[in-house]
């Protein structure tokens, strides 16, 4: 699947695209499939999203998972600072990154 | 230390103004990112991996006790209540709002702070040997020379659109804690035979993908002419260095391809016309900076006595504290690399602490290293041990100085958008394997340095030990270094062989020390073990 991410213009938070809006969680985001470059490009022109892009996910039961290492970490937070992730509470939150 | 005149302020209230209008016009839409992205990099604030990322400058390291607090202030009111001290000598905010950034600076600059030239092709923050104006053995002070090369470089028209960033280092002593060969200028200053003051250049080094120890370019440039010697040896990288490849446009790529004889000879007929222009500042001028740089009021009594009955406190200052040019006075370095915390890390609460302390044990001064500790250069003895109880009880006296534990990692993966591994949680888990106090000891002086991509933000070519961390089809992937060095006896650090896993690579570095231990003739630090013994032999030991 396909996932389009980017970054808050105002906040710079990492936010997924959820089929109608943006969110700050991964386990919202909705596969784009072929249409994430004609949604990227709406968006960005809607001053919302800075610096977005498409990326590769597959479906797991939790929810989509990027396939890649850095856009886990993204979409979770440092894996050092348990506490500054979008998962404070549940201390092994990193190994979904790793 | 240097207090801005009212050009100075002016230049950075109008730049935050100039900047707030920008961040205004961005966020209405009337800019494109493309078009503001350059102007934010101007102003230090980058788009890293979870949100903005604002680098401040602490010019060569040095700064007191109210803007220490303000770093404090700003983590706690715009970022998550800590801050990330960097190889620079800078410190880094990971978690700043764009629309909070005008006030931020605003703020910064009440203290005589800013952002600018920390990111961009120009002219970087200026660094410098963390024990300035307080080491026993530096010829004279390279802060004033730091500050003049700082007020140049700043807003200079003609370095604003370099090739590629540009980092000068200046020191003034044999003993380089600045890793100022691996800068794109280093400048060290010396006497010559007349026993005037002056300085030797050394001219393309760096670390990066590509990495290279400065050659030595000329060997005494006098002190009067420092300005228009570094503006030529800028002039020929501005005209000759490639602006057609970033991976090859540094000035280190200019003087190996040209070869540094060519380079040298360049800069001297373009020194030769730049001395007929009169550019270096005028001898009032260079007068008037350096008074900022007089000794505090020390105390000429102070005594030299020093009561190391509480065991704790005899070995921190056996680890942490460098002697002083004054008797009666020692140089302090407060470790950030607690057992198992994240090397250069500090929160606001140890940030207001740590200026707390310099203003009543070190005459309001502290100093950021690049290694990312913080040093109290001015310490009176016999108040070393009030400030040692003070440090202890917030978690800032680990006595690891130098030693495998105080190892210097980049953000790593889990920060930066380069970034192909993590590097913070090697260091964790290394110091909590080498944690025990004897053990490290006997390993002695052992320079870890852990990169989380090529670009070495971390200085894996300059450790004893190097990791650098890599993508292995999607994995993290450790590659292991050694023989490196950032000191006087500069060197790079050699790839062992293939890489290793998190778990692989600690593993390696504990064969590799274990067989230092059994190899170690004498006192024989590390590095020089390694140098006599050979790449071969810890390859065998590592590899089988």
């Amino acid at each position: 699947m396909k996932l389009l991410t980017g970054n808050d213009l105002k906040t710079g938070d990492v936010i997924w695209w959820n089929g109608l809006d943006w969110s700050r969680f991964v386990a919202d985001a909705a596969d784009v499939a072929e249409d994430g470059e004609a949604i990227l490009q709406r968006e960005e022109a809607s001053r919302r999203v800075n610096a977005s892009y498409i990326i590769d996910a597959e479906q797991t039961d939790e929810g989509p998972r990027p396939t890649h290492i850095k856009e886990r970490v993204r979409a979770l937070g440092p894996t050092v600072r348990p506490d500054l992730t979008l998962k404070p509470a549940d201390p092994n939150a990193a190994d979904w990154v790793i | 230390m240097y207090q801005y005149d009212k050009y100075d302020q002016q230049m950075v209230d109008t730049r935050v103004e100039e900047f707030r209008d920008q961040v205004k016009r961005r966020l209405a839409g009337e800019i494109t990112e493309d078009q503001f992205k350059p102007l934010r990099l101007m102003n230090g604030l980058y788009l890293q991996l979870h949100a903005y990322m604002l680098r401040v400058a602490i010019p060569y390291g040095t700064l007191n006790g109210k803007q220490m607090r303000m770093l404090a202030h700003i983590a706690r009111k715009y970022d998550r209540d800590y801050g990330h001290f960097t190889t620079r000598q800078n410190i880094q905010y990971n978690w700043i709002k764009l629309e909070d950034a005008p006030d931020l600076l605003a703020e910064l600059a009440s203290v005589e702070m800013h952002a600018i030239q920390t990111s961009g092709n120009c002219i970087r923050n200026i660094s410098s040997d963390q024990f300035a104006g307080a080491a026993a053995d530096e010829i004279a002070d390279p802060r004033p020379w730091a500050e003049i090369l700082r007020q140049w470089s700043s807003f200079h028209p003609e370095f604003s659109y370099l090739p590629r960033k540009f980092k000068i280092a200046v020191i003034a002593s044999d003993t380089d804690r600045a890793a100022m060969k691996l800068h794109d200028i280093g400048i060290q200053l010396v006497h010559n035979d007349a026993g005037e003051l002056g300085a030797k250049f050394f001219v393309g080094g760096g670390m990066g993908r590509t990495p290279m120890i400065a050659p030595e370019i000329r060997d005494f440039v006098p002190a009067d002419e420092l300005i228009s010697y570094a503006e030529a040896c800028l002039r020929v990288y501005n005209r000759y260095g490639r602006r057609d490849n970033k991976y090859k446009a540094r000035i280190k790529i200019l003087v190996h391809e040209l070869g540094k004889d060519e380079y040298t000879r360049q800069v001297e007929e373009e020194f030769a016309h730049m001395k007929e222009l009169g550019l270096n500042p005028p001898v009032e001028e260079l007068a008037r900076i350096t008074e900022y740089f007089a000794d505090p009021a020390f105390d000429l009594d102070a005594s030299d006595d020093l009561d190391l009955s509480d065991p704790d406190f005899a070995i921190w200052v056996d680890q942490n504290i460098d002697t002083h040019k004054q008797s009666g006075y020692a140089i302090a370095t407060i470790s950030l690399k607690p057992r198992g915390g994240i090397p250069g890390d500090a929160s606001s609460a140890q940030i207001d602490l740590m200026a707390d302390l310099a203003e009543q044990y070190s005459f309001d001064e502290l100093r950021v290293t690049h290694s990312q500790n913080i040093v109290l250069p001015h310490v009176k003895k016999s108040d070393l041990y009030a400030l040692w109880q003070k440090l202890d009880e917030a978690g800032l006296a680990p006595a690891n100085l130098d030693l495998i534990t105080d190892s210097i990692a980049c953000p790593g993966l889990d920060y930066c958008s380069l970034a192909n591994a993590r590097s913070i949680p090697l260091a964790q888990k290394i110091s909590e394997k080498f944690a025990d106090q004897g053990r490290q000891k006997e390993l002695g002086e052992l320079k870890l340095k852990i990169s989380g991509c090529i670009n070495a933000c971390g200085h894996h070519h300059a450790g004893h030990i190097g990791i650098l961390g890599v993508d292995r089809k999607g994995t993290e992937n450790y590659q292991l270094l050694l023989g490196g060095s950032a000191a006087e006896d500069t060197s790079l650090a050699k790839i062992t062989g293939p890489g290793f896993t998190e778990d692989g690579v600690i593993e390696a570095i504990e064969t590799v020390t274990d067989l230092y231990l059994q190899e170690k003739q004498g006192d024989e630090r590390f590095i020089d073990t390694y140098r006599r013994v050979g790449m071969e032999k810890f390859k065998e030991a590592i590899y089988g």
